[in-house]
């Protein structure tokens, strides 16, 4: 009797325990409170829209790209505080660079954000149907695109997935596929962008139907398909959509790199940024402002027009005196400090760096400098000043070379290359005339040089060209042609990716 | 045959009411004391009668047959028993048993005699926390328990400290767990008034398991003091007032020695000397003198402590206001607290239990922990600068970091204000023999408001800290949870020898919370007088808001069998299944088994109890614990990324949506797989006793939060992340030994002393994540992160360059390896760096293990005295073996140095320890040995002296007791490291030990009295 009392109590206690509670596991089954799934997305236009504004928000990160692109060239110093502030940077400048260098690592990390960000639409392209869901896809497909040229420029091969994003361990699976394959792989995106983008964005800022043919001439032009190139270029030449700035009513060859000139008819695509919101360099890569700006204004400076920076980017002696006097280009491009501090007696500044092989030159890239503006929170991290990613003087000299290198037409060359000459000295007396083949080729080049110094280009310009190891000091043919994919994505990948020649 | 029973009966009752009956009355006194004892249990010993002293230590039975036994019992006292021989009124002098005394540990879900507990337990009584008196509760336990080791976060008033129980186990949430009451306390232990508490209880080993899935990293069970029953009225106040000071300052160049010092690097690098004429410098400014006070902190607590026939009450309220020993104004903590404590017998069998708290903190800080903090900015400003400069334009350039710390102090704005109710409920019903249900619910709810103003200032051109707009951000926020307890114990004695308890239960948590943030510019008058969202006027991008919400649940069942065989052998098993919401579905349940034994020597029929040695256990545990302690849904892939971008012919923001974090649907429970053995042993009648311990605790699946993985799954993107993995695991293991030590030798005088050691060994077992570390911490700007979690290694080990004296002559330079891959090719003068990997160059790859973090042995002794009126006490701790990174110097040419620099090397021979001084690139930056300093110390925490007026003369005017104090607490530090406070620490697993200019914590004078009436 008292050992049933007893059962029946227990039993009854544990009747009493789970009564009182009522649940199972379930209760332990919960969603994330006003948290977003990305497995019931992409069920209306907006999410599909909302998903491109985050593929485009990755670009601000390559101002990276744009400011080491120069670094690691003949027009610049790396400058800085000292001769090992940012020491990545440093490094690619002097070429000694190696597979251990967080600033590359951030290249790779950021430029596959962005490859992400734009398959994670693609991914989910057929889950809604809706008016206008072309445009929004070409620019996914065009995104994709830039983000993989960006990586195929600095690292060569790599690994690619058209079907979708990339899941934790395909690093282990996905090899690095052919330089062919990743050039096939972006010219079929930007094939698909051009045919289903708009000549005229919805709105400012977003990528047209000119953009995905400027950039997919510009692949053309690096696999040296002069051709293909030459007719893409052409097209966006003859489109009407663009024009250089300066040569029509109200606007000054001179405000080319100021704020009035953004969005302007000659950028075919530019990368936009704010000084509205602050930042911090807990995360670069997300200002929305433009942090090659701040990196290169001129130390400690106080004085009119410009805001002071942390001196990086310096161009260098003989790039200055590779401007003709008469160029215009000369003093848009390139600041003398000296002289704009005797012609402004309030300026005041410090010099940080002073290497012989990295440091003061005297000079700064002037296109990308600080204005003075009410950016918000660190100054430095948060210039407004938007990145003119392909301008149509770009578009005008790749036409060139393709038509002349392809042996197309070098009139045809010739007269694009001078449409680029006559803005910058403001005459016809600088054409050239008479050269033609390679002799034209390398006039072609080296307008290259002058038009787009402080734009990231050179660096690569020299590469597909050849003519690195004679420029660079210090460049490694069969070495330096390609960055050193980040050691930690050596030892990621467990073996499945190679490192780059001689790294 | 029914007559005779009636005829047996009667005669029974003839037999009772014919014996001789008197009424006893009587006094209990204390036998040391003469006082009267409240409270005592007085018991005919064949229970048919009994009763309790009241407050005046008075009894009253009546009807006592003569030959009678009364049982006089107290806890804590020898049982005495009087036999009735007439009527006469009774004086029992009670006297005091430190055998008997059997002390009665709390051990999660019940409670256990201190001499049956078989797993790794330290306990803090009430005794020492009264005598440490700490501002933060946590205190209590450093250097008081082997094994545990308690780092302040900073001397940041109010700030919060780490509490590591036997060692670094995770690069997630090391925090133990903290019950108050049987609760799961999410306040923060600076929170709790530290005289509401009577004891701490710290589990160390398996026996933590039965709270599973939170008890991996320890617990630390807080229980607090009540009334007990038959309890006069006790009304205790105790109050302090005192003063802090720094314990330390830099030892930094005055402006001379910095002027010339300057001058001798501007001309090494080949540059026109900053200083031409250092004639009359002199000593410039000390910019430490300039921002470190002596200040204020106070103290009152009062509380009252009784209880009646069937109820106890504990009532207490109390109020600390602290100053920091940098800007008082602005840095400082106020907390106030109020308790309430019921507990009432509805009837023998119903027991019901109430507790609430109440506490406010109100707290104002300064930047305090990191590069820009005041002490860096005092550390690194130009001594050549006056005070008074609040704009540096036109001194000397000391980058964009470097502000005037006064500058910075006025204009630091902030409050944050904490209000949190707390509280449990609880039941226990006794409803049949040897079965006890108990339920109780303990909830914690809290709100926390912000407030922070940013005026518009200008520290000098191109300074970060410069405002051109103010800010005004406000945040509110709310956190709730509950824990609800139900468990059924049983217990039984069969056939005499063998006893059982066997629990079965259930536990239910849930917290959630939410986060409301908004921020304008445009504050009217620039002033913190307005600084509110409502009349701040600002337009633009820059009013911003955001907000937060948070759910997390946890459902565990568990059930505890103990056992022990005539009390000497001993066992415990326990088993417990949780699940949580950290987790899929597919992996949300888990469970956790462990095992205790013990075996209680001493009470075998062989031992001598009266013999050199006492007691004598040994015991041994195992089990395996789980912990969740990582970002909520980090199984789901959810869309909280950022997603900004400028678009339209105005350049507007817009946002889009992103993923965040990398999900890994795969996560599991990380598990602590605990190993403990050890012997207690007394000696002498207990007065001295030995505790050790040897212990392996292996974690495995260790939860590693954004753990390094491939680029290509995106986690560089704006607002995304690496995932959580499990990906390592972790061995610590160690020896612990506490020795104590008590004697009274007289009434008037006894010593107790105490001495724990702790060894700890950390190595890092396993990191799965392809490159087999993971990285943390900062050096520098910008340099490679200087420490790691690596297989073979403790975590968060240092990893720099090993350096080998400096450079005398170019010859040297040439005979070694080029450094020019760490920024410079060496000169004379320079650091020389070993070529650890011998590849004939100095690169990244010649990075070695050059020390860690981990203290090796971390020790406590303790000292009271008592003679007549006098207390003395005295507790100190010591670490030793650790390693301390020095991040407090800014890498820029024109800030001020740490004197070591005038023992530069300038020519050949000068010296071979410290780089010459140049402006030029140098490798000398590189973090390095150089950085890293022994961390080792020894501090006096505390030293107490008390003295309490004989209780003849305060009886007088009615009061019970009176003692003075006076109280010196971080008297004092023994170190050889240079920065401020070698107790450094973030806590961080990777990247802990790095000193970016540690707020030291102050020391503290004070005077206090504690009275009761």
């Amino acid at each position: 009797m008292k050992t049933m009392i007893r059962k029946y109590s227990i039993i009854t206690s544990f009747a009493a325990l789970l009564l009182t509670t009522g649940c199972g596991d379930e209760f332990v089954q919960t969603d994330a409170p006003y948290g977003i799934n990305s497995d019931s997305y992409f069920e209306s236009e907006d999410d599909y829209y909302n998903a491109l504004v985050g593929a485009y928000d990755v670009l601000q990160s390559t101002y990276v790209n744009v400011i080491l692109g120069e670094i690691a060239s003949d027009n610049s110093h790396c400058g800085g505080e000292s001769a090992t502030d940012v020491i990545g940077w440093q490094q690619v400048d002097r070429m000694e660079h190696n597979s251990v260098n967080d600033n590359l690592k951030d290249i790779w990390d950021w430029n596959f954000a962005g490859v992400q960000r734009a398959a994670f639409i693609i991914q989910n392209e057929d889950k809604t149907e809706f008016e206008g869901k072309a445009q929004i896809l070409g620019e996914a497909y065009f995104l994709r695109a830039y983000f993989n040229f960006e990586l195929l420029k600095w690292f060569g091969p790599i690994p690619i997935k058209p079907e979708g994003q990339f899941q934790l361990g395909d690093e282990t699976t996905y090899p690095r596929a052919s330089k062919a394959e990743v050039y096939a792989y972006i010219e079929s995106d930007l094939m698909y962008a051009k045919e289903n983008l708009a000549p005229v964005a919805p709105e400012v800022g977003r990528v047209t139907k000119g953009a995905a043919q400027a950039l997919l001439g510009k692949v053309y032009l690096y696999e040296e398909k002069f051709t293909e190139a030459a007719a893409e270029l052409d097209d966006v030449i003859t489109s009407g959509n663009y024009h250089l700035y300066g040569t029509v009513d109200a606007e000054y060859y001179e405000n080319l790199f100021e704020y009035s000139a953004e969005n302007s008819g000659e950028s075919v695509f530019e990368i936009q940024y704010t000084g509205s919101e602050g930042a911090g360099f807990g995360c670069l890569q997300c200002s929305e402002g433009n942090v090659m700006v701040g990196f290169s204004g001129v130390r400690g400076y106080s004085g009119p027009f410009f805001e002071g920076g942390y001196g990086f980017n310096l161009p260098t002696q003989e790039a200055y005196d590779a401007f003709d006097n008469d160029d215009l280009r000369k003093d848009v491009t390139v600041l003398d400090i000296e002289a704009w501090a005797s012609a402004n007696s309030a300026v005041e500044y410090t010099i940080g760096n002073q290497d012989p092989v990295t440091g003061h030159t005297g000079y700064y890239n002037r296109k990308y400098l600080p204005r003075d503006n009410e950016n918000l929170g660190d100054a430095n991290l948060t210039q407004p000043n938007n990145y003119r990613s392909i301008r149509y003087a770009d578009v005008l000299l790749m036409a060139a070379e393709a038509y002349n290198r392809g042996g197309i037409n070098d009139d045809i060359a010739r007269g694009y290359l001078n449409q680029v000459r006559r803005r910058a000295f403001d005459d016809m007396d600088h054409d050239v005339i008479d050269a033609s083949g390679s002799a034209l080729t390398n006039l072609i080049w080296e307008e290259r040089r002058l038009e787009l110094m402080g734009e990231g280009h050179r660096f690569f310009d020299l590469v597909r060209t050849g003519m690195a190891a004679g420029a660079i000091d210090g460049f490694t043919t069969g070495k330096n042609e390609v960055f050193p994919i980040p050691f930690e994505e050596i030892q990621f990948s467990q073996g499945n990716w190679e490192q780059n020649p001689n790294y | 045959m029914k007559s005779k029973l009636f005829l047996l009966i009667f005669g029974f009752m003839s037999i009772c009411s014919f014996a001789q009956e008197y009424d006893i009355s009587g006094v209990v006194v204390e036998a040391s004391t003469g006082m009267p004892m409240p409270g005592v249990n007085v018991v005919l010993s064949d229970n048919s009668d009994g009763t309790s002293t009241d407050f005046d230590g008075k009894f009253m039975l009546q009807g006592i047959s003569k030959g009678s036994e009364i049982v006089f019992s107290y806890i804590g006292f020898k049982n005495q028993t009087v036999i009735i021989q007439n009527g006469d009124a009774l004086t029992i002098r009670l006297e005091e048993d430190a055998k008997a005394l059997e002390e009665v540990v709390v051990i999660g879900y019940g409670n256990q005699k201190k001499k049956e507990i078989t797993g790794a337990v330290s306990t803090v009584g009430e005794e020492t926390i009264a005598k440490l008196n700490p501002v933060n509760v946590s205190q209590s336990l450093q250097g008081t328990t082997s094994g545990v080791n308690v780092t302040a976060t900073g001397g940041t008033p109010g700030a919060e400290t780490n509490i590591r129980i036997r060692g670094v186990s995770t690069n997630g949430d090391n925090k133990p767990l903290v019950i108050l009451d049987g609760f799961q306390y999410e306040g923060g232990l600076n929170s709790i008034n530290p005289q509401d508490v009577e004891s701490i209880t710290v589990l160390k080993d398996a026996q933590a398991a039965i709270y599973g899935t939170i008890g991996a990293n320890g617990v630390v069970l807080v229980t607090t003091k009540k009334g007990r029953k038959n309890m006069a009225p006790k009304v205790a106040y105790e109050g302090y007032t005192g003063f802090q000071e720094t314990t330390r300052k830099l030892s930094l160049l005055n402006a001379t020695e910095y002027a010339l010092l300057l001058n001798e690097s501007y001309a090494n690098g080949g540059q026109d000397v900053p200083f031409a004429n250092v004639a009359g410098l002199g000593v410039g400014t000390d910019w430490q003198d300039e921002v470190f006070e002596t200040t204020n902190i106070t103290s009152h607590n009062l509380s009252i402590r009784g209880g009646g026939e069937r109820v106890s009450y504990s009532l207490s309220g109390s109020t600390m206001y602290q100053e920091g020993i940098i800007a008082p104004d602005k840095a400082n903590f106020n907390r106030s607290t109020a308790s309430i404590t019921l507990d009432t017998d509805v009837t023998d069998k119903f027991k019901v239990s109430t507790k609430l708290f109440y506490n406010s903190t109100v707290s104002r800080g300064i930047n305090s922990f990191s590069l820009g903090s005041v002490l860096f900015n005092a550390a690194n400003i130009a001594p050549t600068i006056s005070p008074s400069q609040y704009n540096l334009d036109g001194t000397i350039s000391l980058g964009n970091e470097v502000v005037n710390p006064l500058a910075q102090i006025e204009n630091t704005h902030n409050k944050y204000i904490t209000n949190r109710l707390s509280g449990t409920f609880q039941a226990t019903l006794a409803y049949a023999k040897n079965l006890e249900l108990q339920g109780r619910i303990g909830f914690n709810t809290s709100n926390t408001k912000n407030r922070d103003f940013s005026p518009i200032f200008n520290y000098g051109a191109n300074k970060i800290y410069t405002n051109t707009q103010n800010s005004v951000t406000l945040g509110k926020i709310n956190d709730n949870d509950y824990t609800f307890d139900i468990f059924n114990t049983y217990e039984n004695r069969f056939a005499e020898d063998h006893h059982v308890t066997f629990l079965v239960g259930m536990t239910v948590y849930e917290t959630k919370g939410e986060g409301l943030y908004g921020s304008r510019t445009g504050v009217q008058a620039n002033s913190w007088n307005f600084a509110d969202l409502s009349s701040a006027n600002g337009v633009g991008e820059e009013q911003t808001n955001s907000s937060y919400a948070y759910l997390l649940r946890r459902l565990s069942y568990f059930s505890r069998l103990q056992y022990d065989y005539k009390g000497k052998y001993l066992f415990s098993a326990m088993i417990r299944r949780d699940a949580s919401t950290r987790f899929s579905p597919k992996y949300s349940v888990a469970y956790f088994p462990s095992v205790t034994a013990g075996w209680l020597i001493s009470e075998e029929g062989f031992f001598n109890q009266d013999g050199f040695v006492s007691t004598l256990k040994l015991r041994g545990s195992y089990g395996v614990l789980g912990n969740d302690r990582i970002t909520d849904y980090g199984y789901l892939s959810l869309l909280n990324g950022e997603a900004t971008y400028v678009l339209g012919a105005d350049q507007t923001l817009v946002n889009g949506a992103a993923l965040g974090a990398l999900a890994n649907p795969d996560l599991q429970w990380e598990q602590a797989k605990k190993f403990d053995i050890g012997a207690d042993v007394t000696f002498w009648n207990d007065r001295l006793s030995i505790t050790t311990d040897y212990y392996i605790n292996n974690r495995t699946d260790l939860l590693i939060p954004n753990i390094p993985v491939s680029g290509i799954t995106g986690v560089g993107a704006p607002g995304a992340g690496s995932p959580t993995k499990n990906a390592g695991s972790v061995r610590n293991s160690g020896f612990e030994f506490a020795i104590n030590y008590d004697q009274s030798f007289s009434d008037d005088f006894s010593v107790s002393a105490g001495f724990n050691i702790a060894t700890l060994k950390n190595e890092v077992t396993e990191v799965n994540n392809g490159t087999g570390f993971v990285e943390g911490g900062d050096f520098g700007i910008g340099q490679l992160a200087p420490a790691r979690m690596e297989v073979g290694k403790p975590i968060g080990y240092f990893l720099g360059y090993q350096t080998d004296g400096i450079f005398q002559n170019q010859a040297e330079v040439d005979a070694h390896p080029s450094q020019l891959a760490l920024g410079a090719e060496a000169q004379p003068g320079d650091i020389r760096f070993v070529d650890s990997n011998g590849d004939g160059v100095i690169n990244a790859d010649d990075r070695v293990d050059i020390g860690n973090p981990i203290p090796e042995f971390s020790m406590g002794f303790n000292l009271s005295v008592n003679y007549k009126n006098f207390d003395f006490s005295t507790y100190t701790f010591a670490n030793l073996g650790n390693d301390i990174v020095r991040n407090f110097e800014r890498d820029q040419p024109n800030v001020n140095k740490l004197s070591y620099m005038l023992d530069r090397w300038t020519g050949e021979g000068t010296s071979n320890t410290v780089p010459r001084v140049t402006t030029a690139a140098t490798s000398n930056k590189v973090f390095s040995d150089f950085y890293l300093e022994d961390g080792s110390f020894a501090r006096i925490q505390t030293v107490s002296l008390g003295y309490t007026i004989p209780n003849t003369i305060t009886k007088k005017i009615g009061i019970e007791k009176f003692r003075l104090y006076g109280k010196v607490d971080n008297v004092y530090t023994f170190t050889k490291y240079s920065g401020y406070d070698p107790t450094a620490s973030t806590g961080a697993p990777i990247g802990g030990g790095i000193d970016l200019g540690f707020y030291p914590l102050p020391r503290t004078y004070m005077l206090g009295v504690n009275v009761e009436f």
